[in-house]
């Protein structure tokens, strides 16, 4: 489908209209999925393991139950037997046994935090108390808590039948291995002129969206059930809950609530199978939130890793080889990103001769979700840390070397055809050119870095009708909920192609029995994807326009066209006709009008971004304060600016916060110690400054729009780029992250100490 | 959180009566900032919460240029730096409690909730000890008092008995040509407890040093002070070498756990850090004042 | 648990309602008032989710009981229009695109309110230091503050309007 590139010619796509559900959400009034409440509805909470690794030897709820007030209690029998294979759900492709032990814990607690069981009462407190009333008998295992612990000769096995096609029939903490390959890496090294090989390791992050997991579930005794949840993906949950459930799919209507963040987070299920559960025991709706402890310790953080990264390079600047071994934390499941990141950590650069292996392990820790470019972040901290030093070594400005390497159209990706039109040359160009790269950084312990990097988006399969109503206004509907304003998009594409003001076309997410299937809002697809649909929706209904006003004029339709908003009669005489004018007559000329849609959504664009960063480091603690901040990052077309700058700027921050504070603190027994948003510490309004965006707009040629997805990619770059400004600002390259002062404190020093020998040596 | 118990007795008679029936199953509630945490985590657990807030004696901010502060327990941070009493006089104190926690929990927190809650990384504890600031103790035994640096004995326990209530800080009018300072070292810019916190106040005789007080925070089991690394300071003048001895020897009376705010050596050595910083902050205010 | 009776003023309306003691104010809020504007992230007071003004004062209801609302003024996001016509810092955010998912949105209003009600012209700074008790993880807070500061220069331009017109 040729894009359309034309960037003027638009009139409301690239405006900055105020959102739909904007005033919803100031007043109070927007109902997230905490906030729905039913006659009768019951409170749930869930038992979680203390311990990291145990076998279960048995529960004993009767204490409980006589607590007043408890109504229900479940555990995993009261689950259906889950197989271990790997099944098709969905887009997803999931083990059914490991998605269900991870909803409740068959006979081993696999990670602190991991559900017990579950408990329905009158009253949130009650089920608390009675949550200390359930027996569990743990019988306490080694915590197996990092890559090497787990993958070292003799560890303790977490799930008995996990196998690797490497490994054959032995039992195995290693999931996956997966390897890429191009070239000779050998003669790479050979030929160049600068090696660089270093080990990176990086501390597991969670999303942190502000909103806990939440679900509501009613089941009826006709078999029927309905969730109400704050979720990215209702049809994910539909068919994830399902499965674990051993209900069909077409019994479970899901309705997904607004959502407070999600990030990849909320792509998953694991308060809502229980919902339905305790709904189906006790007759009543039944609620569960989790708390803040809950969502850090259970939900799915993403990996901690261990990446060891050797490259080579020309001295002008041509990267030639790069040799690379990874291991992400999948948590006590299979699933870590480390996939997409193999895929991603070169991505940005055309490298003739490489090998990388991946390995996906098994680890005493909850198991991992997406979070914006899952496994992209890791990698670039690691890439984008040794070009800059091989960039140094060359005598080349950072972003020329980069420069240099970029790729571009038609040049090969790690796996897959090659590269249509992309942006990455223009995000570096677009920070060279920025008022924050010209500006000159002076002072001491300042610094200055870069860095870029590269995510897939995601395609996948959307649904989208457009209802046009009797005033001649119209609602987009899509499955797509809104976790950043998409909604307002959808309602631009729409009233830009029927020629219609944007307050003139209501935004919907629908249900799962309201819309066609719809994949995830992730991956940075639902503009594009979604998008795509409501365009071709809205095309829908103006072809059903343009055979309507055939009618009342008694043409043939390839008589009327339909142009600036309103349908025309080719050739002359015949006033042309607005929608208003025409709906009030769609009863008598065939019905009602729906513009529908449903994509499987192909010519996805994939999204990079370059970063610059200033910082300043206190050089007695290794504080660092981010002093200025720029992103470049292709949009293809910013349907809402105001939106994408938006994206741009979160994932930016939280990388920020990736660099600087966040990770996950276990102690020696497994236990996590900062479950909180004490000591999980996330950038607050007075840790950063205004976030400058630079949008490029390389339109996409897969796009009827030029649309690029930018929900990611902001996220890549961040870590890499503060720890190329630290290097900048005190002499020292940080190899892990975060790069908290105590641990830059202990770098400084050690540097200091050898510099001072070295110049003492001289 | 289990069930519990409110109640909101009108007289600092009737709050120590309350208090002293129901024993270790009662505690005073002032800002709840800290125990109601503590209630829902299990960490603590009572059954009685006595509000103390409607107790005049715990509401007074008074400042007498003679007899000094007396610094109502009850009386929310909010109200230090919002007086220009305070900062005047108490600026390092000030800038202690504007630096707890956020805005919202500077509306409600006490610097004697502060102080009460017992944990080491309290951030008034050490303005307070650098200040020389006494405890007044009310129970069903009399009155008492506590001077600061003895108040906290162990994370989380106070000298406060069953029945007992703090409920004033008693704090020295300053003296000519002193002023106090509080600095303290957290990851973030806000919102974080202490990795370390140093309160200093200093006296000046000229531009040497006739009196010093350092309290050290987060830096072993109970906010300390660092008697001999201020004794030190007396008769001379606060030059580098001064300073780096004076922060060699807060260093050295550290006792600091490695934990998820912060290593030993990290710890130790920012002590050494922040003393040198807040003395010369405390002395070049002196020198105004 | 035996509740308890509270009266408060509750935007403006004298409201009755029960609660039991170990109920927070947020709570109370949310489940008995069916006030679910103020949001639950944390219970902890490091989020500012919750927030509302207690007597003016900006609070983290998750950290105030609901039996000490007794005799008290709270103002929540539900009350910040006047019948329905949006404040201000209601209408900036929107203009500025401050919001995202919005869970955080009312927190940052109440906050925000706070600060311009005591500090009407603030400097970047000062609104920074104001909201750092409100997360935000959607949007980087770039264009929360540029709103609060376009609001603050409206509300002044506006009195200035008013003073003029007299």
């Amino acid at each position: 489908m040729a894009a359309s590139t034309t960037t003027d010619n638009f009139k409301v796509i690239g405006t900055r209209p105020i959102r739909h559900d904007g005033v919803d959400k100031v007043t109070g009034r927007a109902k997230y999925g905490a906030d729905y409440a039913f006659p009768g509805m019951l409170h749930g909470k869930v038992l979680r393991s203390p311990h990291a690794h145990a076998n279960i030897k048995s529960i004993k709820i009767d204490k409980a139950l006589k607590l007043p007030g408890v109504k229900a209690i479940v555990t995993s029998k009261d689950l259906p037997k889950a197989e271990n294979k790997l099944e098709q759900s969905g887009e997803m492709v999931i083990n059914p046994m490991y998605l269900s032990m991870n909803i409740l814990a068959h006979d081993k607690a696999l990670y602190d935090g991991h559900a017990i069981a579950a408990v329905a009462a009158t009253s949130p407190h009650i089920a608390e108390e009675a949550l200390r009333l359930i027996e569990v008998e743990y019988e306490v295992l080694p915590p197996v808590m990092t890559v090497d612990v787990a993958t070292k000769p003799g560890a303790p096995i977490l799930l008995k039948d996990l196998r690797n096609k490497e490994e054959g029939d032995k039992p195995t903490n290693v999931a996956q291995h997966y390897q890429f390959k191009r070239g000779d890496l050998a003669a790479g090294f050979k030929a160049s002129d600068y090696v660089i090989e270093r080990e990176f390791n990086t501390a597991m992050v969670h999303q942190g969206y502000i909103e806990p997991h939440n679900a509501v579930g009613i089941y009826n005794s006709d078999g029927q059930a309905t969730i109400y949840c704050s979720t990215q993906g209702a049809f994910d949950v539909r068919s994830l809950s399902a499965q674990v459930l051993g209900m069909p799919v077409g019994h479970i209507k899901v309705v997904p609530a607004e959502i407070g963040g999600g990030f990849g987070g909320k792509t998953t299920i694991y308060l809502e199978p229980l919902s339905v559960l305790l709904s189906k025991k006790t007759g009543a709706p039944v609620k569960l939130v989790m708390s803040r402890s809950e969502v850090l310790r259970a939900s799915g953080p993403t990996s901690g890793s261990k990446i060891k990264v050797k490259m080579g390079a020309t001295k002008d600047g041509k990267i030639v080889a790069a040799e690379i071994w990874m291991a992400y934390e999948a948590g006590a499941f299979p699933g870590s990103p480390v996939g997409a990141g193999a895929m991603c950590i070169i991505a940005p650069y055309t490298v003739e001769n490489f090998v990388i292996d991946a390995y996906d392990v098994i680890v005493n820790r909850p198991k991992t979700a997406a979070y914006r470019a899952p496994g992209a972040t890791n990698a670039a901290f690691a890439s984008e840390t040794i070009i800059d030093e091989l960039a140094e070594k060359c005598g080349i400005d950072p972003i020329d070397f980069r420069l240099k390497n970029a790729v571009k159209e038609g040049d090969a990706q790690v796996v897959g055809p090659p590269f249509k039109r992309i942006g990455l040359i223009q995000t570096l160009e677009g920070i060279k050119n920025s008022p924050h790269y010209k500006s000159k950084l002076t002072g001491k312990f300042r610094g200055r870095g870069v860095a870029s990097g590269f995510w897939f988006n995601a395609g996948m399969q959307s649904s989208a009708t457009v209802n046009i109503h009797a005033d001649g206004t119209a609602s987009v509907v899509t499955g797509s909920p809104d976790i950043g304003g998409s909604r307002a998009s959808m309602a631009m594409i729409t009233a830009e192609v029927l020629g219609l003001s944007v307050t003139d076309v209501r935004p919907i997410t629908a249900d799962t029995d309201s819309i066609g299937h719809t994949d995830v809002t992730g991956g940075s697809r639902v503009t594009f994807a979604t998008g795509m649909a409501v365009y071709e929706a809205a095309k829908d209904a103006e072809r059903q326009l343009i055979e309507r006003a055939a009618k009342v004029w008694e043409k043939k339709p390839d008589e009327v066209e339909f142009r600036d908003g309103k349908l025309h009669a080719k050739g002359n005489g015949v006033p042309p006709m607005s929608i208003k004018q025409l709906a009030p007559r769609l009863p008598r000329t065939g019905g009602p009008i729906t513009g529908r849609a449903s994509v499987n959504a192909r010519g996805v664009g994939p999204g990079f971004a370059t970063t610059l960063v200033d910082v300043e480091v206190d050089p007695d603690t290794g504080k660092v304060q981010i002093l200025r901040c720029t992103v470049a990052q292709d949009a293809g077309k910013a349907i809402h600016p105001s939106y994408v700058e938006g994206q741009m700027q979160g994932g930016t921050a939280q990388g920020l916060g990736w660099a600087l504070n966040e990770e996950y603190f276990y102690d020696d027994k497994g236990t996590l110690r900062n479950s909180g948003f004490l000591d999980y510490r996330m950038p607050t309004c007075l840790d950063l400054p205004m976030i400058e965006t630079v949008v490029v707009e390389e339109a996409n040629p897969g796009h009827p729009l030029g649309v690029r997805g930018v929900g990611e990619v902001s996220i890549v770059p961040p870590v890499a780029a503060v720890a190329n400004a630290i290097y900048r600002a005190v002499g020292v390259r940080m190899t892990e992250t975060p790069m908290s002062p105590p641990k830059l404190l202990k770098a400084m020093l050690k540097h200091r100490d050898s510099t001072k020998h070295s110049a003492a040596a001289d | 959180m289990h069930a519990i118990n409110y109640e909101v007795p009108s007289s600092l008679d009737q709050a120590v009566s309350i208090l002293k029936a129901h024993g270790e199953n009662a505690r005073p509630f002032c800002g709840g900032t800290d125990i109601l945490i503590q209630l829902r985590a299990g960490v603590r657990r009572t059954e009685h919460l006595v509000d103390v807030k409607k107790i005049k004696e715990l509401q007074t901010l008074s400042f007498d240029a003679k007899k000094g502060l007396r610094l109502g327990a009850a009386v929310p941070c909010i109200e230090i730096s919002e007086s220009d009493v305070m900062r005047r006089h108490y600026p390092g104190l000030t800038e202690a409690a504007h630096l707890i926690g956020s805005l919202q929990i500077q509306n409600r927190a006490s610097v004697g909730g502060n102080l009460c809650n017992g944990s080491p990384a309290a951030d008034t504890t050490p303005a307070l000890i650098a200040l020389g600031a006494r405890a007044r103790i009310v129970g069903p035994a009399g009155e008492r008092e506590v001077p600061v640096e003895d108040f906290v004995v162990s994370p989380g326990r106070t000298v406060l008995k069953p029945g007992e209530l703090l409920v004033e800080l008693l704090i020295p009018a300053p003296a000519p040509h002193s002023s106090d300072a509080y600095l303290r070292f957290i990851p973030r810019n806000e919102m974080d407890i202490a990795v370390v916190g140093v309160g200093a106040s200093v006296t000046l005789d000229g531009d040497k040093v006739k009196a010093a007080r350092i309290g050290l925070g987060a830096v072993a089991a109970t906010p300390l002070l660092a008697s001999k690394a201020a004794d030190a300071l007396v008769g001379k003048k606060l030059d580098d070498a001064a300073l780096e001895a004076a922060g060699h020897a807060a260093s050295a009376v550290c006792k600091p756990i490695d934990d998820m705010r912060g290593t030993i050596d990290f710890r130790v050595h920012v002590t050494g850090v922040l003393t040198r910083r807040v003395l010369t902050i405390a002395a070049e205010r002196a020198k105004k004042n | 648990m035996k509740k308890t009776l509270v009266e408060a003023t509750i935007n403006g309306e004298t409201v009755e309602f029960l609660c039991e003691p170990r109920q927070s104010l947020l709570e109370t809020l949310r489940d008995v008032l069916e006030l679910t504007g103020s949001k639950e992230g944390c219970l902890t007071g490091d989020c500012g989710a919750c927030t509302v003004l207690l007597d003016g004062h900006a609070v983290c209801s998750c950290l105030v009981l609901g039996v000490e609302a007794q005799g008290k003024k709270i103002d929540t996001v539900e009350g910040l229009a006047t019948q329905g016509v949006l404040s201000v810092l209601q209408n900036k955010f929107l203009e500025h695109a401050s919001l995202q998912c919005g869970i955080c949105t009312p927190g940052f209003l109440i906050s925000a309110k706070s600060l311009l009600d005591r500090n009407p012209k603030p400097t970047e700074p000062e609104v920074r230091y104001a909201l750092a008790g409100n997360l935000c993880r959607c949007t980087g807070y770039d264009k929360i503050v540029k709103a609060v500061l376009d609001a603050a220069a409206n509300i002044r331009s506006q009195g200035e309007g008013k003073a003029a017109a007299r």
